[in-house]
C-alpha cells in the first residue's frame, strides 16, 4: 500500500454511558479488516525500532508481516516465540511507553498500533488456532518449584515445562494469576482469558496447586529439601501502602488491593450472588495516579458510585496510568484532583468516613526524577464531604519469604536481590523475578525476569546434570 | 477439596469439623488459622485452628452460626468437602514457661484457647483456666479444658452451671485473692477481651488477646484486617493474631467489625431466600 495511512486505525469500544453499567469488556478489538488494514501501516523497518523498545524483543515487523498477508496463526506464534502471554499483553502493556514510542510513524503521524494487533492475533488463535498440548519435552526427571502464579512465575512454568522439568506452582490464593485475576478488572482483562492461559501451562504439564502459602505451608529450604532442585520466587509486590494519615482506620477507606480484590477476585460486584460485600458509597476519592488508581475509579463507578474523583500529587502529564486507562477513565465520568493530596480523613461517630481534608500543590523546582516536585500550597486545606476513600499509592513486596528463608537477601523496601540477568538471589538454587524484585512494575517486565530466570534455571541444572553425566561415565 | 471426617454439634449454635489436610496439619501451632471458602461464590472466611492431628492429617474447626457463610458451613455433613482450605496462617501464639497463666475462653473462644492453653501446660505454666458462656447448655470442651489445667472454673451469664456472672468476675477474684498470675491470655467477644484487658491493666499483668476483624486473603495482601496497635496499624492477619492487649484500640476494632453489617444481612436474607441454598 503506496498511499500515505496517516492515522491508526481506531478501536471500536463499548460505549462510556453504556458500560459504566457494566464490568464487560471495555475496548472490543479489531475485526479482520481493521486488523489487515492496521497492519498495513507497518514500514517493516530493517532497524526494528520497535523490537528494541519491547522489554523482551519480540520480533514485531516479522509478526505484522505475517499479519498482512492474513496468516494470523503464524503471526501468533512469531510473537510467543518471545512472548507466552500476548492475549494479556496486547490488553495491559503501556505500548506507549514501549514499543509503539519507538515507531517512526510516530513521528509524523500515529505510531502502529502494535499493541491492538497483537492482541487481535493473540484473540484469533484463542478462538480459531489448535488446542494447546503436553510439551511433548523429553523429561529431565528434574523437579522445579515456583512460588506466585502471576505472570513471572506462569512464563518461568511454562517454559521449564517445555525443556522436560516437572513444575509445580504454588499459589497462596485460591485462583492462580496473580494481580491479573485479583487486581486488574474484567473490564479490561476478562478472567477467562487469564484461565485459558493458565490451562495451556498446566496442559503443558505443569502442576498449579492453590491454597498453598509458601512460608506457612512449606519454606523454601523445605521445597528444596523436598526434591525441588531449584525455585523461582515470583510472589509480586503485593503488600498495600498505606499514608499514615489519621483516619486511615475509619470503615469506608479501603487499600486499593482490598477493594480490588473483592471486587474482582470475589466478584463482589455480583453479591448477594457471590457472598463477599463491598460498601461504596455515592461520592469516592482514590488517592493516587497509576493504573491501579484508574482500576479502582472505574470500578467505583461500575459499583454505582455517583461522583468519583482522583486524588494525584501531582500534574496529569505525571499520572503513570497508561494513557489508554486514565482517557477511558475520564470517558466515564472520572473527575481529576491533580496538584492535591489528603492531609486526614474525616469520620462520624459511627467510624465512618464523611469527608475528605485536602491540600493544595503546585510544581516546583525538578527532582531526582526530573519531575517537578509538588510544592504544598501553605493554608490552601479545603475539605470534600466523601463516603469512600480508596488508597491506590503504591505496593510493596510481601515480606513472607524473605521473613522465612533467613539466608535470602534483600534490598531497599524489602525487594529480593537478584541478578537482573539471570535471577540467581544469594540463595543458591533460588531464583527470584517480576514485581517481588524490581517493586511494582509491569506485567511484561515480570514476564521477562521470569523467561530469563527460566533459561538460567536450566543451566544450572543442565550443568549439574552433565557434570554427573561426565563423573559416571567411563573415560 | 478437602474433606471433613468428623462433625459433631457441641451445642445448638457451634459445631466441630476434623478435615482431612495433611499438609496443613504437620505445620500448624496454637494460634494459628486457616481461611476456608466453601464453593465458587462463597467468601473467604477465616476460622482458628482448634486443634491438629499430625499423623492423621487432620485440622479440627470449631465454629459458631452467626450468618450465612457459617450457617452454609454447618449443613456440611461428614463425607462432605470444602472447595479451598489455607493455612496455617498468621504467627503461632508465645508459647514459654511464664509461670502461672490465666487462660480465658468466652463463647466460641474456648475452641481457640484449648491448643494454647495445651500448649502453656506442655511448656511447665501452672494454668488457671475460665472458660464462660451465656448458660450451661452453650458450654463445650468442658472435660477437653479441665485436662490441660491445673485449675478450671466455670462461669455463665445465667448461673445455669458453675459460677454465675462473667468471665471477668471469675478473674476479678482470682487476682484479688493476691495469687501470682505471670501472664493472661483471653479469647473470646470483642467486649470480653477489652474487659479483660482493662482489669489486668489495673494489676500491671501482661495480656494477650487473639483479635478477629474481618479478613479478605489472610497472606498481608488487603489491608482490610488492620487494627490499631500501640498507635501503629497492624495486619492481623501476618502480624497477629496474638496481641499485646494493653496495646490494643478494641473502640476501633468493634467499629471496624461493624462495616458490612448490613450486607451481611442482606445475605442471610438472600441465602434464606433460595432456601434449596447451592447444593
Ligand atoms: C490494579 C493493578 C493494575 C495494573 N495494571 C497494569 C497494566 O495495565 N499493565 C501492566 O503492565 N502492569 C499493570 N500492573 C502491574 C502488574 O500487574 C504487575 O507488575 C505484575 O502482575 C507482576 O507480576 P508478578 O508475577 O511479579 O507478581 P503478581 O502478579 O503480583 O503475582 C504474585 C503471586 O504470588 C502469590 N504469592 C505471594 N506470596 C506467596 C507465597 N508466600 N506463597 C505462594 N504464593 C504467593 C500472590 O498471591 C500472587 O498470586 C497492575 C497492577 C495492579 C495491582
Ligand atoms: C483470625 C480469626 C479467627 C477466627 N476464628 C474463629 C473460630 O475459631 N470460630 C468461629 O466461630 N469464628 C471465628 N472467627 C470469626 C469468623 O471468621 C466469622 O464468624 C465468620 O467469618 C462469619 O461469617 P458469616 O457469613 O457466618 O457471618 P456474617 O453475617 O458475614 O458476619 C458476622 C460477623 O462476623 C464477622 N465477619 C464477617 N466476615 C468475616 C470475615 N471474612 N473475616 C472475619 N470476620 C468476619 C463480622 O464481625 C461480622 O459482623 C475468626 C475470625 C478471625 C479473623
Ligand atoms: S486479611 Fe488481607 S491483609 Fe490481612
Amino acid at each position: 500500500m503506496a498511499e500515505e495511512v496517516t492515522g491508526r486505525n481506531a478501536m471500536p469500544v463499548q460505549d462510556p454511558k453504556a458500560r459504566v453499567k457494566n464490568f464487560h469488556e471495555v475496548a472490543l478489538g479489531y475485526t479482520k479488516e481493521q486488523a489487515l488494514l492496521e497492519g498495513a501501516r507497518c514500514r517493516q523497518c530493517k532497524k526494528k525500532p520497535c523490537s528494541n523498545g519491547c522489554p523482551v524483543g519480540v520480533d514485531i515487523p516479522a509478526f505484522i508481516a505475517l499479519v498482512k498477508e492474513g496468516d494470523f496463526l503464524g503471526a501468533a506464534q512469531k510473537i510467543k516465540e518471545s512472548n507466552n502471554l500476548p492475549a494479556i499483553c496486547g490488553r495491559v502493556c503501556p505500548q506507549e511507553e514501549q514499543c509503539e514510542k519507538h515507531c517512526i510513524l510516530g513521528k509524523k503521524h500515529e505510531p502502529v498500533a502494535i499493541g491492538r494487533l497483537e492482541r487481535f492475533v493473540a484473540d484469533y488463535e484463542r478462538t480459531a488456532g489448535p488446542a494447546a498440548g503436553s510439551s511433548g519435552a523429553v523429561p529431565t526427571g528434574k523437579k522445579v518449584a515456583v512460588v506466585g502464579s502471576g505472570p513471572s512465575g506462569l512464563t518461568v512454568a511454562a517454559d521449564l515445562t517445555k525443556l522436560g522439568y516437572q513444575v509445580t506452582v504454588f499459589e497462596a490464593l485460591h485462583d492462580p494469576g496473580g494481580v491479573l485475576v485479583y487486581g486488574i478488572p474484567e473490564f479490561r482483562l476478562p478472567k477467562e482469558i487469564v484461565r485459558a492461559e493458565i490451562a495451556n501451562v498446566s496442559k503443558l504439564g505443569a502442576e498449579v496447586l492453590v491454597d498453598s502459602v509458601i512460608g506457612k505451608i512449606q519454606s523454601v529450604d523445605e521445597l528444596l529439601a523436598d526434591g525441588f532442585e531449584a525455585v523461582y520466587v515470583g510472589t509480586g509486590a503485593g503488600l498495600p501502602n498505606f499514608m499514615n494519615i489519621p483516619g486511615e482506620s475509619l470503615s469506608g477507606v479501603y487499600s486499593a488491593n482490598e477493594f480490588l480484590t473483592r471486587t474482582n477476585l470475589m466478584k463482589a460486584y455480583l453479591f448477594p450472588d457471590y457472598d463477599t460485600p463491598i460498601k461504596v458509597g455515592k461520592r469516592v476519592a482514590v488517592i493516587g495516579g497509576g493504573n491501579v488508581a484508574m482500576d479502582s475509579a472505574r470500578c467505583a463507578l461500575r459499583l454505582g458510585a455517583a461522583e468519583v474523583c482522583i486524588v494525584y500529587r501531582r500534574s496529569g502529564q505525571e499520572m503513570p496510568a497508561r494513557r489508554e486507562e486514565a482517557e477511558h477513565a475520564i470517558e466515564e465520568g472520572v473527575h481529576l484532583n491533580l496538584l492535591t493530596s489528603p492531609v486526614r480523613i474525616i469520620g462520624n461517630s459511627d467510624g465512618w468516613v464523611e469527608a475528605l481534608e485536602c491540600i493544595r500543590f503546585e510544581l516546583g523546582e525538578p527532582d531526582e526524577s526530573g519531575r517537578r516536585r509538588p510544592v504544598k500550597i501553605a493554608g490552601s486545606e479545603f475539605t470534600i464531604p466523601m463516603d469512600t476513600v480508596i488508597m491506590a499509592i503504591g505496593n510493596s513486596p510481601n515480606p513472607l519469604i524473605s521473613k522465612t528463608t533467613p539466608d535470602l537477601q534483600t534490598g531497599r523496601h524489602g525487594v529480593l536481590v537478584a541478578d537482573p540477568a539471570t535471577g540467581a538471589t544469594t540463595k543458591q538454587g533460588v531464583y527470584a523475578g517480576g514485581d517481588i524484585v524490581t517493586g511494582a512494575a509491569t506485567v511484561i517486565s515480570a514476564m521477562g525476569a521470569g523467561k530469563r530466570a527460566a533459561a538460567a534455571i536450566d543451566r544450572y541444572l543442565m550443568r549439574e546434570r552433565s557434570a554427573l553425566i561426565s563423573s559416571t561415565k567411563p573415560s | 477439596m478437602y474433606r471433613i471426617i468428623e462433625r459433631q454439634d457441641l451445642t445448638p449454635t457451634i459445631k466441630l469439623m476434623k478435615v482431612v489436610a495433611p499438609a496443613i496439619a504437620r505445620k500448624a501451632q496454637a494460634g494459628q488459622f486457616i481461611i476456608l471458602r466453601l464453593h465458587g461464590h462463597a467468601e473467604r472466611i477465616p476460622l482458628t485452628v482448634a486443634d491438629y492431628d499430625r499423623d492423621g492429617g487432620t485440622i479440627t474447626i470449631v465454629f459458631q452460626i452467626v450468618g450465612k457463610s457459617t450457617e452454609e458451613l454447618a449443613t456440611l455433613k461428614e463425607g462432605d468437602s470444602i472447595l479451598n482450605f489455607a493455612g496455617p496462617l498468621g504467627e503461632p501464639s508465645e508459647i514459654d514457661n511464664y509461670g502461672t497463666v490465666v487462660c480465658i475462653g468466652g463463647g466460641v473462644g474456648v475452641a481457640p484457647i484449648f491448643p494454647i492453653t495445651r500448649a502453656l501446660r506442655q511448656a511447665g505454666n501452672r494454668i488457671i483456666s475460665i472458660i464462660g458462656a451465656r448458660s450451661a447448655d452453650l458450654l463445650f470442651y468442658e472435660s477437653e479444658m479441665r485436662s490441660v489445667s491445673d485449675r478450671l472454673q466455670v462461669v455463665t451469664d445465667d448461673g445455669s452451671k458453675g459460677q454465675q456472672g462473667l468471665v471477668t468476675d471469675a478473674l476479678g477474684e482470682i487476682l484479688k485473692s493476691g495469687a501470682q498470675v505471670d501472664l493472661v491470655f483471653a479469647i473470646g467477644p470483642v467486649p470480653m477481651m477489652r474487659a479483660v484487658a482493662e482489669l489486668t491493666k489495673k494489676h500491671a499483668i501482661r495480656t494477650i488477646v487473639s483479635l478477629n476483624p474481618v479478613m479478605v486473603d489472610g497472606t498481608g495482601m488487603c489491608g482490610g484486617c488492620r487494627v490499631s496497635v500501640g498507635g501503629t496499624s497492624k495486619f492481623a492477619c501476618v502480624d497477629g493474631p496474638d496481641f499485646d492487649a494493653h496495646q490494643v484500640d478494641f473502640e476501633e476494632l468493634q467499629m471496624r467489625q461493624r462495616t458490612y453489617r448490613k450486607e451481611e444481612q442482606a445475605a442471610n436474607e438472600h441465602y434464606h431466600q433460595c432456601a434449596c441454598g447451592r447444593g
